[in-house]
């Protein structure tokens, strides 16, 4: 029988939540902490928000009992909502994290591309780079030499490989860090989503490199909400689900009960978010949402500059005065980077009887910088809201070249929250 | 083919340090060590210049208000190369020190992003001082020859010396840069605790000043008196024997990288999830 590449074995990893929630940024943070946190405990338990000592101790498992094997080719794929525990499980298995119990073995050498580039310095040239990012990936200096015109060829950047890398555009970073990572030449790769960037040709060099290296024998575990591209390179899934393992199997049979899981646990088939969990005070009158005229799934795409309608189908137990509906857009860093809000720009309304009841809201060019959003969503009436969503969906910005210059726009550091179409003119 | 294995697994309390691991990431240390010497003067006017400005400046305030003012004993050697023979060496310490402290909460996001031996971070901060020295440390040598005082062959025994000051910055940043990734005090602390130490060590004044034979060798626990002591018998032949001090100062200072290194080896799996 052959050796698998990775062996997974009752993998569990433990994250107290005040090391999520509150971190200490000074000692007298943690001191005032330590002496308030056993009163808090108590008066916890006091009013019963807590039954046992496991939940007094705010403790959550990201990952629980996770095992499985991944055979030498095999290229894998890793799925589940956001917060499953796929992220903690690569970091483990790129060695970034320790697992709280459980171990993994993994034969040979083990290379990931976790958000690439993140180890360029602006400062320095792209063939400074290079070298620096292959060293901190593992690779030694021939190594990296060896293959240096291959790097530089399939990054596509060879004219600017003497310029400092802060120069460059945010997709030339990244092909370039990609192309460094891709010639790792790892036994086992891991992968997280970088094929969210770069253009599309880029993004199909990447797929075709991804296939290329496991047609070389090596073994690749790949995570990744985009499901078509899961189906296209996988042979095999798992489904995460709150940490555990709800189904390893055939690509297509797991990315189909993906989506039917998606659905039980949040919103139903037809966009249906009645079961979705809603704040204690509100009673669920949002019914329906939809995006662009398709129910609404944890996680929706739409493109940059494209038309985008939103709409929320209410069944109300009694009439509402003075209405309003809002759709909230966050960013990854947790800001509200715009509101939709029908009172600002339509007034509020009354809606005069009980049942059935439509908010839609029309944009004609979404300029939202290409990226991930959550997207929050609430009807109030006199400025209390009776219904709301907190996160109820992924909307992910699609970029493109909307401008024609070749270069796709993207969410980083700096570059806004908006893009707004413009008008240049140089001259001296 | 067979591979080799990698296991994966938790590691409770104190770990073996791997010292193979960072030997095999060796091109990573001399990639870092390069990239900090490259950044380091990137878009400063005066560039590397600011090596020398450092000791050579603090050496002309010194030599006004302790040599000059205070009429501070030297050891016999004229004042200004008293403090400077001192102040490069320090100087290399203390920046070193001050880089590593902040060198892991400095690449948070790669260390949350990419596996490599940690201990790498603080080591190439702490060698990318090297530069720095060598600069000052010609100044110092051309201004030794210049006020007539010709080093002794002694001068052999002063790369221990630099080893000397490279362990004790790299052990006291151990500990500093762990601790910096939980309790960023670290950061506000550092200069606090420069200023203590600098005082502490002889750079205003001569070790000689100190007569008790007993005292001496508790005042070589700073393994800074060994370093900057050794600078001056090496260099310009000052009475000190740097025997016995020298002898603890190398005891505590490897005391320190050891302690430093294991108790980075402890906090080091938790880094990613805190920093």
């Amino acid at each position: 029988m052959a050796q698998s590449a990775v062996t997974v074995r009752g993998m569990g990893k433990q994250f107290f939540r005040a090391a999520v929630q509150r971190r200490h940024d000074t000692l007298r943070d943690l001191i005032t902490e330590s002496l308030s946190a056993p009163f808090r405990r108590a008066a916890k338990l006091l009013r019963g928000q807590a039954t046992g000592a496991a939940e007094l101790d705010e403790r959550f498992w990201a990952l629980k009992d996770v095992s499985f094997d991944v055979q030498r080719g095999e290229v894998l794929g890793i799925i589940g909502r956001n917060g499953a525990g796929k992220s903690t499980l690569l970091k483990i298995l790129a060695r970034i994290t320790d697992p709280t119990e459980g171990y993994a073995d993994i034969r040979g050498r083990l290379g990931s591309l976790l958000e690439v580039g993140t180890a360029f310095h602006q400062e320095l040239t792209g063939r400074e780079n290079t070298f620096l990012n292959g060293a901190i990936l593992g690779m030694s200096k021939d190594e990296v030499a060896a293959k240096f015109d291959e790097i530089v060829e399939f990054s596509g950047v060879s004219k600017f490989i003497d310029t400092p890398v802060k120069h460059y555009s945010s997709g030339m970073t990244v092909r370039l860090a990609f192309a460094v990572a891709a010639h790792l030449e790892p036994e086992v790769l891991i992968i997280d989503e970088v094929l969210a960037v770069g253009d599309a040709p880029f993004q199909r060099r990447c797929l075709g490199k991804m296939k290329e290296v496991t047609r070389e024998g090596r073994t690749v575990l790949f995570v990744s909400h985009n499901m078509s591209a899961v189906s296209q390179l996988c042979d095999r899934a798992i489904l995460l689900v709150d940490g555990k393992v709800r189904t390893d199997g055939e690509t297509d049979a797991v990315v189909d009960e993906y989506l039917s899981a998606v659905a039980q646990h949040s919103i139903g088939v037809d966009g249906d978010v009645r079961e979705f969990p809603r704040n204690d005070t509100h009673d669920p009158q949002i019914t329906r949402v939809t995006l662009n005229g398709e129910p609404l799934t944890d996680h929706c795409l739409v493109g940059l500059f494209d038309p985008m309608s939103l709409r929320m189908e209410l069944d109300l137990n009694s009439p509402q005065r003075d209405c309003i509906a809002s759709f909230h857009f966050d960013n990854q860093q947790g800001e509200t980077v715009c509101c939709l809000h029908s009172g600002w720009t339509h007034g509020a309304v009354d809606l005069n009887s009980p049942g059935r009841h439509v908010f839609e809201c029309t944009i004609d060019k979404l300029p939202l910088v290409p990226g991930n959003y959550h997207l929050t969503l609430g009807v109030a009436s006199r400025g209390r809201y009776f219904d709301a969503m907190e996160r109820v969906a992924h909307i992910e910005v699609r970029g493109a070249d909307v401008f024609d210059t070749g270069d796709i726009p993207r969410q980083q550091r700096g570059a806004g929250y908006f893009l707004v179409p413009a008008r240049w003119n140089t001259s001296r | 083919m067979t591979h080799s294995i990698t296991r994966i697994e938790r590691s409770d309390g104190w770990v073996g340090l791997r010292l193979r691991e960072l030997f095999e990431f060796r091109g990573l240390l001399y990639f870092l060590t390069w990239r900090d010497i490259k950044v380091r003067y990137k878009q400063t006017v005066l560039g590397a210049l600011w090596a020398i400005l450092q000791p050579v400046l603090t050496m002309v305030v010194f030599t006004l208000f302790f040599g000059r003012l205070a009429r501070m004993p030297s050891d016999g050697v004229p004042y200004h190369l008293f403090s400077l023979t001192a102040l490069v060496p320090w100087t290399f310490f203390a920046n070193g020190m001050t880089a590593a402290s902040n060198s892991l909460v400095g690449s948070a996001n790669i260390i949350k992003k990419i596996y490599f031996p940690r201990l790498a971070l603080p080591m190439s901060a702490v060698l990318g001082g090297i530069v720095d020295f060598v600069l000052a440390f010609i100044v110092l040598i051309g201004m030794l020859l210049a006020g007539g005082v010709v080093p002794t062959i002694n001068i052999i025994w002063l790369p221990l010396f630099v080893l000397l000051a490279f362990v004790t910055a790299l052990g006291v940043s151990l500990w500093l840069s762990a601790l910096n990734v939980q309790f960023r005090d670290v950061r506000y602390v550092v200069p606090f605790i420069i200023q203590l130490w600098m005082f502490s060590s002889p750079i205003v004044y001569p070790a000689s000043l100190i007569e008790d034979p007993v005292l001496r060798v508790v005042y070589a626990f700073n393994p800074m008196v060994g370093v900057i002591e050794g600078f001056r018998w090496s260099l310009l032949g000052t009475e000190t024997a740097p025997t016995m001090m020298t002898a603890v100062s190398v005891l505590v200072a490897l005391a320190m990288l050891f302690g430093g290194a294991f108790y980075f080896r402890r906090m080091e799996k938790t880094f990613a999830d805190v920093v």
